[in-house]
């Protein structure tokens, strides 16, 4: 156990060369009711690799099945069917005390932490190594380093009490990190912290990710930590993957219906509550007050181009931003713009052929009828593209 | 009250001290490991041996509903072979004892069952055996829940020591009867009464200090 913090392995971002660290072949699996009542479906048809070195993100609604599926990878649920492999163990059908050592391989961190309120941050640490039957003198050692390496240093004789949420889950990361885990899992590690200290924590994983080629699977219900971490991502819906891959594709060009829900709670891919009560879903229809809607999607290189500017300069299309939003997913840039365009079906044929043109994502949200709107409040108005 | 009788008194204290430590610690010897089996051997749980379980539940609900003064009569078969004999201070301690091992095996289950399943979680995620387990979370993490529930069974034990005196058990309750209502001395009566809150007092004191100093939940522990 006196093994240091591991040196940078490769990372597998060789496309398509990363070999599988953990593979999760056909599971499914069921609970059986303890009296007559049917028996609960959780998983179905899993089929999931997260390759060594990446972070595979798992995003799903509570009860999509999860916490089951991480559970699945440590043993601490079995599958019905199927298989669960780790770095060649097959987890599943490992005995109980055979199990025991191959978690050591796999650290886990938690939701609500899950330290033990009598141990300092020390001694929650320190707690794997001594399972482990490490020597006192190798586990003070090892302690301090992993302390460090989460930036707890000066905390490490409080106790979880007097400790803040993100300092928890640094407790939490350095004890999961103790017996040199060839894989982490995170079940759902920041749900219980705010916005900022979710960003710090995200970062840390990150860090541990890059600088220990720490292989990562988390889980969570927030786009945010996907966008902000994982290199690939698998989205869960009533315990059936709906879709998988590599994030920037599957957040670009969403296939599944659940996805495009994930997506809209982002601010500015989907229309503001009282914009989306006027939309009439379906191709557009001219009239009084009405516009068509268009959502484009920028990707890559063309995310910050002025294409609205050039619809209206070189189309003579004015465009009105109802909503939108610049950012990047796994590193790279991504922007979506919400737009309100005249609603003739010839206008709607033109803009769309011109932005596609341009590389960009088109996708015609309905019609937009303002009739009656307060004509200053127009969002139109506000924001006029000239 | 003539030196006579203050000396009764104090051998009386020392009897019904003798007594109560025996038993409240022979009973956490037992009751201790048998409140922690009861807590973890149901169905599906860390030590699962749900048969064994549900058997020990039945006989520990069977001893707990018994009332201690028929307990004592009961079993005199039993303490004579203990003890020798069914008459004095060791022999009372053999009914103290049985029926202080269940009572604290059910406090120590109950105090156990209240640590956070999240925590057993953790340990068996990073490859905590079941005993391990026992050992490093759940008796450490109950710890401050244990002691209040010792301090409750010492208290109680306190208690049933002066009914034990009703059978030839000695110590403050034998020393009541015998003097205060027998012989009818009020003072001697009234001198047994503040005797025995004053003990319970100070173990009640100190039981409620030693838990919350274990307790690392509060910010101020």
């Amino acid at each position: 156990m006196t093994a240091p913090v591991r040196v940078p392995v490769d990372l597998g971002h060789r496309p398509g060369g990363a070999d599988a660290l953990v593979r999760i072949e056909n599971v499914a699996k069921t609970y059986t009711a303890r009296r007559g009542a049917g028996a609960v479906t959780a998983l179905e048809d899993i089929d999931l690799t997260v390759p060594r070195g990446r972070v595979l993100g798992v995003i799903g609604r509570s009860g999509a099945g999860k916490s089951t599926l991480i559970r699945l990878v440590n043993g601490l649920e079995r599958p019905s069917r199927g298989r669960v492999i780790v770095d060649g163990a097959e987890i599943s059908r490992l005995s109980e005390s055979a199990l025991r050592r191959e978690r050591r391989g796999i650290g886990m961190i938690f939701q609500h932490f899950n330290l033990l309120s009598a141990r300092t941050a020390a001694g929650n640490v320190a707690l794997p190594l001594e399972v482990a039957g490490a020597d006192k003198g190798a586990i003070r050692t090892r302690v301090a380093e992993l302390l460090d390496l989460v930036g707890l240093g000066p905390q490490a004789d409080r106790y979880p009490a007097e400790l803040s949420g993100g300092q928890k889950q640094r407790v939490g990361i350095a004890r999961a990190l103790a017996t040199n885990p060839k894989v982490l899992l995170s079940d759902e590690a920041t749900s219980a912290l705010d916005p900022e200290t979710t960003r710090s924590i995200l970062d840390l994983l990150g860090r541990i990710n890059r600088d220990l080629g720490l292989t990562i699977l988390l889980i969570t219900h927030e786009m945010a930590v996907i966008r902000a971490i994982a290199h690939e991502v698998a989205v869960l819906d009533g315990g059936r993957i709906a879709e998988s891959g590599d994030v920037f594709e599957v957040f670009t060009r969403p296939k599944a219906a659940i996805t495009r829900t994930f997506l809209d709670e982002e601010t500015g891919r989907a229309l503001p509550p009282a914009l989306a009560a006027r939309l009439t879903p379906g191709p557009a229809t001219a009239g009084e007050g009405k516009q068509a809607v268009l959502r484009i999607t920028f990707r890559g290189p063309h995310a910050t181009d002025p294409v609205l500017a050039q619809l209206t300069r070189d189309v003579g299309i004015p465009a009105g931003i109802l909503s939108g939003t610049v950012d990047e997913i796994a590193g790279r840039p991504f922007g979506t713009l919400v737009v309100g365009i005249p609603p003739e079906p010839e206008t709607v044929r033109r803009a769309s052929d011109f932005l596609a043109a341009r590389g960009l994502d088109v996708e015609l949200l309905g019609t937009l009828d303002l009739a009656g709107w307060q004509r200053s409040a127009a969002p139109t108005d506000l924001i006029h593209v000239a | 009250m003539s030196p006579e009788l203050v000396r009764l008194l104090v051998q009386a204290t020392l009897d019904t001290l003798q007594m109560v430590a025996v038993a409240a610690s022979l009973g956490t010897l037992i009751g201790l490991p048998l409140g922690v089996f009861l807590a973890t051997s149901g169905r599906g749980e860390l030590l699962a041996a749900p048969w064994l379980n549900r058997v020990l539940g039945l006989v520990v609900n069977a001893t707990r509903s018994t009332p201690f003064i028929i307990l004592v009569v009961a079993i005199i078969p039993f303490t004579r072979l203990i003890a020798g004999t069914s008459i004095g201070t060791t022999a009372a301690t053999v009914p103290l004892t049985v029926a202080a091992t269940p009572f604290i095996a059910r406090l120590v289950e109950g105090a156990i069952r209240e640590v956070d399943g999240g925590l057993v979680e953790a340990a068996r995620a990073f490859g905590a055996s079941p005993l391990q387990i026992v050992l490093k979370v759940l008796i450490p993490e109950a710890l401050p829940g244990i002691v209040l529930g010792l301090t409750l069974a010492v208290v109680s034990l306190i208690g049933f020591s002066a009914m034990v005196g009703a059978v030839g058990g000695g110590g403050l309750g034998d020393l009541g009867i015998r003097y205060g209502y027998q012989r009818f001395m009020p003072e001697m009566m009234l001198a047994v009464v503040v005797v025995l809150i004053v003990l319970v007092q100070l173990v009640q004191t100190l039981g409620d200090r030693l838990a919350r100093r274990m307790n690392k939940r509060l910010r101020h522990g």
